[in-house]
């Protein structure tokens, strides 16, 4: 009897969320197809991200040091135009596979302002590996007047900053499949999703189509970067695709830095907590078994 | 259960203790010797697993603590800080946040749980308010802590919630002011937020001694809701519950390392990581989950009654949510404690629990839709939000205001056992039909 009214709830339940969430949908379908036609709240993105395979997802996801090396190059060649990378410094990019010889001169091809010196005057000198990745511009209102009023996002954390509602019932499977990277497949698409306006989308000036974009129809950000633009040496292919990808993953790891490490420890604590609930487990049975009646 | 202590020291020390001060009496007493029902399921896992956690975002939060900076400045880098440069700052990090979520399901199913066995009825309607309270003080302390980090989520949803109380007439205002230090939210907030962050948690231990104090005094109920008669009711409190309590701890974080390792910004949300701007409003402002089935409540209220208008009709409706739980022990009028006994009370009970969860999704939702007549009558189904959180709301005050006081009148309980020895040994001699019913167990 019991078990019978639980499990006709749930399934009313499921059936409730379904309905509703089939509006949802129905209404994300409506405000690509037909834009602000009838006043309804548009709901952005129009099309969900697509699901890249990440070497980072998964229990035992690591870092593919060669995309990150080319990722950084990415970012270092195209995107630190204007996006800026505050909280990372130098230092850190020995997680890519760097010497330490190689961070140094790789950080000393900046310039960074310090000071004030003896004579109160500030002073340009070549980065250390402990400065952090120089911003573009000066301040945010530069930035933003460079820019059509809107200032680029820091990437800092960008890779974990950004993500799209996965909806009923993918947010349930995502726990057991650890879905968390969001972030990265969503700048992959953004990267990639760029488009002809569909007939009848009005773009504003200025604005660049692109249905994967967050929160409206078009972004102020151009397409960032085209094929060959940028050379790799390790043969990868120069294509808009693979530099998305790339650049992605530099961006998850930038924003998670001890991914790695967090995935080892947890298989370790999994490992210990099982067996440890296992032992328990047989000692309080045996416990209970010797209570006699 | 309060009766003669069994404790005999049994060296020079602790005799020497025991008559200057008896706190390894004290201790023996209740959680060795103490006496609890032997028929305990599961369900009665939980208190030990909040006071896990209670200790772990204790622990965690003060060497947080440490590294952080609450000025509106430093605050989020410190936090990033943490996570980057600190040794383990991540671990700790996102120990203590996750903590958090997995504070709020312990005190869900403990709160179910007491819901389906009718914990709060006489003689432990203290034990039951002081349960409110900590919750009521959870709530507080982890809204405070979502704002230290200074995100766009902490900020604007700070924004939000203190906006609540400008609803009230006359007085809104005042308060609002007085919560923030301010006009807005800003440095004065943070400080006082922090300062409350960390004192709210020792006040909340503080009433936990209370509610196990009074719990002690009580006694436990058990599943059949039966109390305890003789001395073949009850095993001692160690070893038999101290190791199902232990088996439940560790099965609970198992759980919560899959979070904190593997999915640890599951439960957050993305946002929290642009810092506060106070110029740009996120796109959807959303609380954090634990909150989603009160917020769903107060945007549910899109109507005036009278003199009341939306606004403050919502927020008198969220609260009320929660003070109605206060008079939970009056408001149910059956004899009968325990939901095993209750066929109507059960249903009513599931249905609570998915309604609950519905909420909660329901919170997460923007506030569309043409709301409950449309629902009911208008064929409104799809994308209804506003609807189904009226008539989940409707459901949640009906089950405390109508169905509680009601069902004790017209429902006829089956059989109860005369003890608890009774229906245990009932149950093993029905062994070898049927499996044994599983006690309530809330997923949320």
């Amino acid at each position: 009897m019991k078990k019978l009214a639980t499990s006709l709830l749930s399934l009313a339940l499921l059936a409730g969320l379904g309905i509703a969430q089939a509006g949802a949908q129905e209404n994300h379908e409506a405000a690509g197809a037909e834009a602000h036609a009838e006043g309804a709240t548009p709901h952005y993105p129009i099309h969900h991200p697509k699901n890249v395979k990440w070497s980072f997802a998964g229990p035992f996801g690591h870092y593919d040091k060669q995309q990150l090396q080319r990722g950084l190059k990415i970012y270092t060649e195209v995107c630190s135009a204007c996006h800026s990378m505050q909280l990372l410094p130098f230092r850190t990019l020995e997680d890519l596979g760097y010497s330490e010889a190689q961070v140094k001169a790789f950080a000393a091809n900046y310039q960074v302002q310090d000071g004030p010196n003896d004579e109160g005057e500030m002073f340009e000198r070549a980065g250390v590996p402990s400065d952090h990745f120089p911003s573009p511009f000066p301040n945010t209102q530069a930035a933003a007047a460079a820019n059509n009023g809107a200032a680029p996002p820091d990437f800092s954390l960008i890779g974990k900053a950004r993500g799209i509602t996965r909806g009923f019932p993918q947010f349930v499977v995502d726990i057991f499949t650890q879905y968390q990277e969001g972030g990265p497949d969503y700048i992959y698409s953004l990267i990639t999703g760029y488009q002809e306006p569909p007939q009848g989308v009005e773009v504003p000036e200025g604005g660049h189509y692109n249905p994967y974009f967050a929160n409206a129809a078009s972004l102020a950000m151009a397409p960032p970067i085209a094929d060959d633009q940028v050379t790799f040496d390790d043969g990868s292919p120069q294509t808009v695709d693979q530099y998305a990808k790339d650049v992605s993953a530099f961006l998850m790891w930038a924003a998670e830095p001890h991914l790695e490490e967090r995935k080892r420890t947890g298989f370790m604590v999994m490992v210990f907590l099982v067996i440890f609930s296992g032992l328990i487990y047989l000692t309080k049975k045996s416990v209970y078994a010797n209570k006699g009646h | 259960m309060s009766g003669h202590s069994s404790y005999q020291p049994s060296t020079g020390i602790e005799r020497w203790i025991d008559q200057r001060l008896p706190l390894p009496r004290m201790v023996y007493d209740s959680f060795v010797a103490y006496p609890v029902p032997r028929n305990l399921n599961y369900a009665y896992t939980f208190g030990a697993m909040l006071s896990v956690m209670l200790i772990v975002q204790i622990l965690s939060g003060v060497v947080l603590a440490m590294h952080y900076t609450a000025s509106t400045a430093e605050a989020f880098v410190s936090v990033e800080k943490i996570m980057r440069d600190v040794n383990h700052g991540w671990l700790l990090r996102y120990m203590h946040s996750n903590g958090a979520s997995f504070f709020f399901i312990a005190v869900y199913l403990h709160i179910a749980r007491g819901l389906y066995y009718g914990s709060y009825k006489a003689p432990r309607e203290i034990l039951w308010i002081l349960g409110v309270v900590i919750y009521l003080l959870m709530m507080a302390t982890g809204f405070m802590g979502y704002v230290l980090p200074w995100g766009q989520m902490s900020f604007w949803g700070a924004t939000v919630i203190t906006g609540f109380f400008t609803a009230f007439p006359l007085v809104g205002e005042w308060i609002q002011q007085f919560l923030l230090g301010g006009f807005a939210v800003d440095q004065p907030t943070l400080n006082r937020f922090f300062s409350l962050h960390y004192l709210l948690p020792f006040m909340i231990a503080g009433v936990v001694v209370l509610h196990v104090w009074a719990l002690h005094v009580t006694g436990q109920t058990n599943p059949t809701g039966v109390e305890v008669k003789s001395k073949t009711d009850t095993v001692p409190f160690t070893p038999y519950a101290t190791l199902k309590d232990a088996f439940g701890v560790s099965v609970f974080l198992i759980v919560y390392a899959w979070f904190i390792f593997y999915m640890p910004n599951y439960l957050g949300h993305p946002d929290n990581y642009i810092p506060a701007d106070a110029l740009k409003t996120p796109a959807h402002i959303v609380p954090e989950w634990y909150y989603l089935p009160f917020y769903a409540m107060l945007r549910a209220i899109t109507f005036n009654v009278g003199p009341i208008d939306s606004k403050l009709g919502g927020v008198l409706v969220m609260f009320g949510s929660i003070i109605i739980l206060f008079f939970l022990p009056w408001l149910d009028t059956s004899k009968v404690r325990s939901a095993v006994y209750r066929p109507w009370y059960k249903l009513f009970f599931w249905i609570f629990v998915a309604n609950s969860i519905f909420l909660g999704w329901l919170g997460a939702m923007p506030a569309e839709g043409g709301g409950l007549i449309a629902l009911l009558f208008g064929g409104d189904l799809k994308g209804n939000y506003v609807g189904y959180s009226q008539l989940g709301t409707l459901y949640y005050f009906g089950f405390f205001l109508v169905i509680m006081p009601l069902l004790g009148l017209f429902e006829t309980p089956r059989r109860i056992p005369n003890s608890i020895t009774e229906a245990v040994l009932e149950q093993q001699s029905k062994k070898a039909g049927s499996a044994t019913p599983e006690p309530a167990k809330a997923t949320v």
